[in-house]
């Protein structure tokens, strides 16, 4: 099966609020698909609604073949579900958290045992098997709450900001752990509202601000489509900030202000740019790095999301001369 | 299984189907946590009616002439039988429950699965039931022990208790599907638990009262499992005895519900 998951038209209000305002997008089997936007962008609506938790208002969404409003168990068999807050039993153990959760399948005790012990192994939780769930770090829940959600095997694994609030070495490997089982041919979905994660683990993904889709497609071809590969960060007197523009508009394919700061983005080469800059010298100080998903949502939202300071990519500074 | 949409309340035959295999799994996941953490967890439900024993029977009792030509001791601890066992469920029902769908996100996790939220429901209430029947039966068993249970008809004890417990979970599971705050569970308790447990005939009988309260008592399911009880430990079984089970029988199906209806309401949007 090809398409795992189809939306068309798909609405969700709460007592009239439209917080999903109609929207399509696809899901093919093996991929991971990202849903990125801030906070009430409407991506934990459209989770809970393919994992049936939130009945759909208006419009379709079919999951692994099954329409949600007409056999929610079917595909809540096959799916596993990684929430955006820890819900474990606190007073159980790391491994009978595993399986208690395998019984709510009618998972055979010894299938359920060996699979709880692989589980364990992969997320690197087998010494602490036996320790109350209370006494684990915030990361190790974090995992083990993955694990759960994969005690049955499922075709499909849907995670709600599943690194929010941790810290950077957790969030790299849980990274770590949801690029393995990509490579095994698990179809993820994740929501984020970190770009660095969408760009690390997605293959296709959309942008989703006020319960609309901005863009979809490859994180790469959307920096590439809607900033360029480079951006100038300068910073500059702010009462001259329109004359900068105009001065290197025909270089630039986009620009966005933010306070004495002004991101121009490059589609190419930067140099001539950069000999602009060098000459004006109503610039204060300016760098240069290569463009990622924040600059895409800055554009499209005119907003930033969290900016993620151990982010990857490139940055170049130049020293002015003058 | 269709929708999750929130069934109208007044297609009553959906509000009886989660009564099922799934239902059973969540009664098994709250059992299993109950083994780890029993000792804690009962220990406070059965002390508290034994010194309410203690205090009443050995206490007051001294100055109690015998009642229906039983001593006061006597009267009374059918009574504390049936009140142990109406507030182990209607705590498992509200504190206990509303933790685990509040703070815990028990029902969020359950749900994810193959249940649904009215199977979670009635899980627990058929755990609230369990706590009850087992309190309820090892008082029974102490003051069987101390000579106050004449009749081997209280072998049937655990039924009476299994429609208590029913009875009180749900009526605790319908204010957890109402309560903003864990706080507003006072109100539960002082506005309906106590006065049942002061006015269903435990510590006086009824007949004392005027007729209005004694019409009034009537309407008090406690004061069924109380007649009940107290017929059965004593041995005095009656016909009339029918009704009060069949009364306890109708509230428990056209409540039933409730406790789902209005935890959909609460949880799913």
């Amino acid at each position: 099966m090809p398409v795992v998951v189809e939306a068309q038209n798909l609405q969700k209000s709460y007592n009239g609020f439209p917080a999903v305002a109609g929207i399509d997008f696809q899901i093919q089997n093996g991929q991971c698909f990202g849903i990125l936007g801030p906070n009430g962008a409407g991506k934990t609506t459209v989770v809970a609604m393919i994992y049936c938790f939130h009945p759909v208002t208006g419009g379709t969404l079919s999951v692994l073949g099954h329409d949600v409003s007409e056999d929610a168990r079917a595909i809540k068999k096959r799916l596993g579900v990684v929430p955006q807050e820890n819900n474990l039993d606190l007073e159980l153990s790391v491994r009978e958290n595993l399986l208690i959760y395998a019984g709510y399948y009618g998972i055979k005790r010894a299938v359920a045992e060996k699979r709880a012990e692989e589980l364990l192994y992969f997320f690197g939780l087998s010494a602490k098997a036996d320790q109350e769930v209370d006494k684990i770090s915030g990361g190790m829940k974090r995992r083990l709450t993955i694990a759960r959600g994969l005690i049955h095997a499922p075709d499909l694994l849907i995670l709600d900001e599943p690194t929010t609030g941790l810290d950077p070495q957790s969030r790299r490997l849980i990274w770590e752990h949801l690029r393995s089982l990509k490579k095994k041919g698990l179809t993820l979905i994740l929501t984020t509202h970190y770009l660095e994660e969408a760009s690390q683990l997605c293959d296709d993904l959309i942008i989703m601000d006020k319960g609309v889709i901005l863009e979809e497609g490859k994180p790469a071809d959307l920096i590439k489509k809607q900033v360029g590969t480079k951006v100038l960060e300068v910073d500059v007197e702010p009462a001259r900030r329109n004359t900068l523009v105009g001065s290197v508009e025909h270089l630039i394919s986009g620009y966005q202000l933010a306070g004495s700061t002004v991101y121009l983005f490059v589609p190419e080469d930067e140099t001539e740019a950069v000999k602009i800059l060098n000459a004006s010298s109503y610039v204060n100080t300016y760098q240069v790095r290569l463009a990622n998903l924040e600059d895409v949502f800055l554009k499209l939202t005119g907003r930033g999301l969290s900016y993620e300071e151990d982010g990857d990519y490139e940055s170049r500074s130049y020293a002015k001369t003058s | 299984m269709k929708a999750e949409a929130t069934p109208k309340l007044h297609r009553w035959a959906g509000y009886y189907s989660p009564v099922n295999r799934w239902a059973i799994k969540v009664l098994t996941r709250n059992l299993y946590v109950f083994r780890k953490t029993w000792t804690t967890n009962l220990a406070f439900n059965i002390i508290e009616p034994l010194l309410y024993l203690a205090a009443l029977g050995a206490g007051l009792g001294m100055m109690v002439d015998d009642i229906e030509g039983m001593s006061y001791t006597q009267f009374i601890a059918p009574g504390i039988v049936a009140t142990s066992a109406m507030w182990a469920a209607a705590a498992e029902c509200s504190y206990d429950s509303f933790v685990r769908m509040y703070y815990q996100k028990i029902y969020h996790a359950i749900v994810a699965t193959p249940i649904n939220l009215q199977e979670v429901v009635v899980g627990e209430l058929l755990y609230g039931t369990f706590k009850s029947v087992l309190s309820g039966t090892i008082i029974m068993g102490v003051i069987a022990a101390l000579g106050l249970v004449p009749s081997s008809w209280a072998l049937l004890t655990p039924f009476v208790l299994a429609i208590n417990g029913l009875v009180f979970s749900q009526l605790a599971m319908i204010w957890t599907g109402i309560v903003p705050k864990i706080d507003n569970f006072a109100y539960f308790f002082t506005l309906i638990i106590t006065p049942m447990f002061l006015f269903s005939g435990v510590f006086f009988p009824l007949d004392v009262l005027p007729q209005i309260l004694q019409q009034l008592a009537w309407l008090l399911p406690l004061y069924h499992i109380v007649v009940l009880l107290r017929s059965l430990t004593l041995g005095m079984v009656e016909i009339n005895l029918v009704f009060h089970l069949l009364w306890l029988l109708i509230f428990i199906l056209i409540i039933f519900p409730l406790p789902q209806y209005l935890m959909r309401r609460r949880l799913i949007k």
